[in-house]
């Protein structure tokens, strides 16, 4: 007798619940925290995993007993300006010979998530939120010719972000700590761009969107690595005459250990 | 063990490059050349951005041939004066050869030009020294001998106007073909990342009939300021000249020159330079075969300048 009791009970809450949550806004609200902002590059970096932790609040608990609540959390790199190129035989050589440019591309994009995206909600969905890297937005620029080639320039640079580790997923990346509390590890690869990085969590609820939650994260190159990288681009000059004479100096110490020979 | 390269912007293994700084350090120290028309492609290779190895390449070359022209200087086989007119040709050829660069860069085009040149030259370079040295050892078999320049002879760029006169090289010599080739090996060096040694140096002996014991201090000489003054444009113009890649290349490139002049020494110089021609056109034909066999991936992304 208690065991349909309680399962009894389940449903009649159920119902409720989802009538409740049908007639107003819903309430649930999604924080999340991370323990640094600021990711250092070091000179032996092989690439690292942050860990994303978030809260769900005022969530139902029974939806949430049946995973009908999917967190999604992306970090999406730097915009930057970027043209693909095609090679093309002429006289037998191998030519870049198309190009198309697009307007500023997140640099790199690793998702995490409670299950695949494509499980979790509709195309239109995750094309208007771009979400997951088939569907970040490639809007090409300037010459684009009778536009027939779009498609596979737009296919050829998904590719060689995703081949390159620049573009990846984690469709399992997210786990729920408790009822309330969720982890997400994300994967920042070797390659990883440098500069501000943007962590977002998505909620979704029986396949809806609820809210989206940002937070910046920053990656820098430390120490020596940032010294000489700054000095290259803002002290050019200074920088390339060091470097003439650190030659001259290698020349010089190299003819001089060397003499007695 | 691995090392990050901060310009480069990857991480590398640093006995990789300590080994290829060695390798193209001794082949210099025993054939006497920069090597930096080796150490541009082995970079390229190793998956290094061209932009990026041709600037360091040239930085390089910068600390070879200081070496090198130092031991010159000390044995007095260097002319100053023809040097300083090369020079002149020199800078003016390297200014060009920048805003090239900077302009193939911008086009997309510039892997296919720097790997087009290099094939070009070094198969015109290496063929022509293979042929010179079998031909001169089958004369040394037949023992017969030839002078390589004969007093009073004389040839088309002999007869140019402007002419100055070089003492140490004993010569009196028009300065628009000096110039002139310093100009193109100019354009060459900061295109291809070379001290262009390899073309100077014949050049120097057959066009302008330059005594041979002059010849190279005089070269290395001017490559000294020509590499010196590409490294600095490249470094305010495309940003792509990597310190840390540099001095392990360099570093290394001492070293292996040291052991590369005592086992030259042992070799015969047509034999020397019969195998250094056969090194050439390898690295010629390997970078030729890039170009004419299909790539893996026809498609290739930059973003602002960086490549991968």
């Amino acid at each position: 007798m208690r065991p349909f009791a309680a399962l009894f009970g389940i449903l009649v809450c159920l119902l409720a619940g989802s009538a409740l949550a049908q007639q107003r806004e819903p309430t649930e609200r999604l924080d999340i925290g991370v323990s640094t902002n600021e990711i250092a590059i070091t000179s032996d970096f092989t690439g690292a995993d942050i860990t994303v932790f978030g809260a769900l609040d005022s969530a139902d608990p029974f939806l949430l007993e049946l995973g009908e609540y999917d967190i999604v959390v992306a970090l999406v790199g730097p915009q930057r300006q970027t043209t693909v190129w095609r090679k093309e035989r002429v006289l037998g050589i191998w030519v870049n010979r198309r190009s198309m440019e697009f307007e500023p591309v997140a640099a790199s994009y690793s998702l995490s998530s409670t299950r695949p995206v494509e499980r979790i909600t509709g195309s239109i969905v995750l094309d208007r939120y771009e979400i997951g890297s088939n569907n970040i937005r490639l809007v090409p620029t300037g010459a684009i010719g009778d536009g027939s080639n779009i498609a596979v320039f737009r296919d050829a640079l998904r590719r060689l972000k995703q081949t390159s580790g620049l573009y990846e997923a984690a469709p399992h990346g997210v786990d729920f700590v408790s009822s309330s509390l969720f982890r997400a590890s994300i994967r920042l690869p070797a390659n990883v761009p440098l500069g501000e990085h943007t962590i977002r969590a998505y909620l979704f609820k029986s396949g809806n969107f609820v809210m989206e939650r940002d937070l910046p994260l920053r990656v820098v190159k430390t120490g020596l690595e940032q010294f000489i990288y700054s000095a290259a681009y803002e002290d050019s000059l200074l920088y390339g005459i060091v470097c003439v004479v650190l030659a001259m100096l290698t020349g010089w110490v190299g003819s001089v250990i060397f003499r007695k020979n | 063990m691995t090392i990050y390269l901060p310009i480069a912007e990857l991480s590398v293994n640093i006995f990789v490059i300590l080994g290829m700084g060695a390798a193209v350090g001794f082949l210099s120290g025993m054939f006497g050349i920069g090597g930096g028309f080796l150490i541009t492609p082995l970079l390229i290779f190793y998956n290094i951005p061209p932009a990026v190895a041709v600037a360091t390449g040239a930085n390089q070359v910068v600390a070879s041939s200081f070496s090198g022209s130092l031991w010159h200087f000390k044995r007095g086989s260097l002319d100053i004066k023809l040097g300083v007119v090369l020079l002149i040709g020199g800078i003016a050829g390297a200014a060009l050869g920048i805003w090239i660069f900077t302009l193939l860069r911008r086009l997309g085009q510039l892997d296919l030009i720097v790997s087009l040149m290099y094939v070009l030259f070094l198969s015109i370079v290496g063929g022509l020294m293979l042929w010179e040295s079998i031909n001169s050892m089958r004369r040394a078999a037949r023992k017969e001998t030839v002078a390589l320049r004969k007093p009073g002879q004389h040839i088309w760029v002999h007869r140019l106007p402007m002419k100055m006169r070089f003492k140490k090289s004993k010569l009196y010599l028009s300065v628009i073909p000096v110039i002139a080739l310093g100009f193109a090996i100019g354009v060459l060096t900061s295109v291809m990342g070379v001290g262009g040694g390899f073309i100077m140096v014949p050049a120097m002996i057959y066009l302008l009939r330059i005594p041979t014991n002059v010849v190279i201090g005089t070269s290395l000489f001017q490559i000294i300021f020509v590499t010196a003054f590409t490294t600095i444009m490249q470094a305010t113009t495309n940003y792509s000249v990597d310190i840390v890649l540099a001095f392990l290349l360099m570093v290394a490139g001492v070293v292996g020159a040291q052991y590369g002049v005592r086992v030259g020494q042992k070799l015969r110089g047509e034999q020397l330079r019969a195998l250094l021609a056969l090194l050439v056109l390898a690295v010629g034909m390997r970078l030729g075969l890039d170009l004419l066999l299909p790539p893996d991936e026809v498609y290739s992304v930059i973003i602002e300048g960086a490549a991968f």
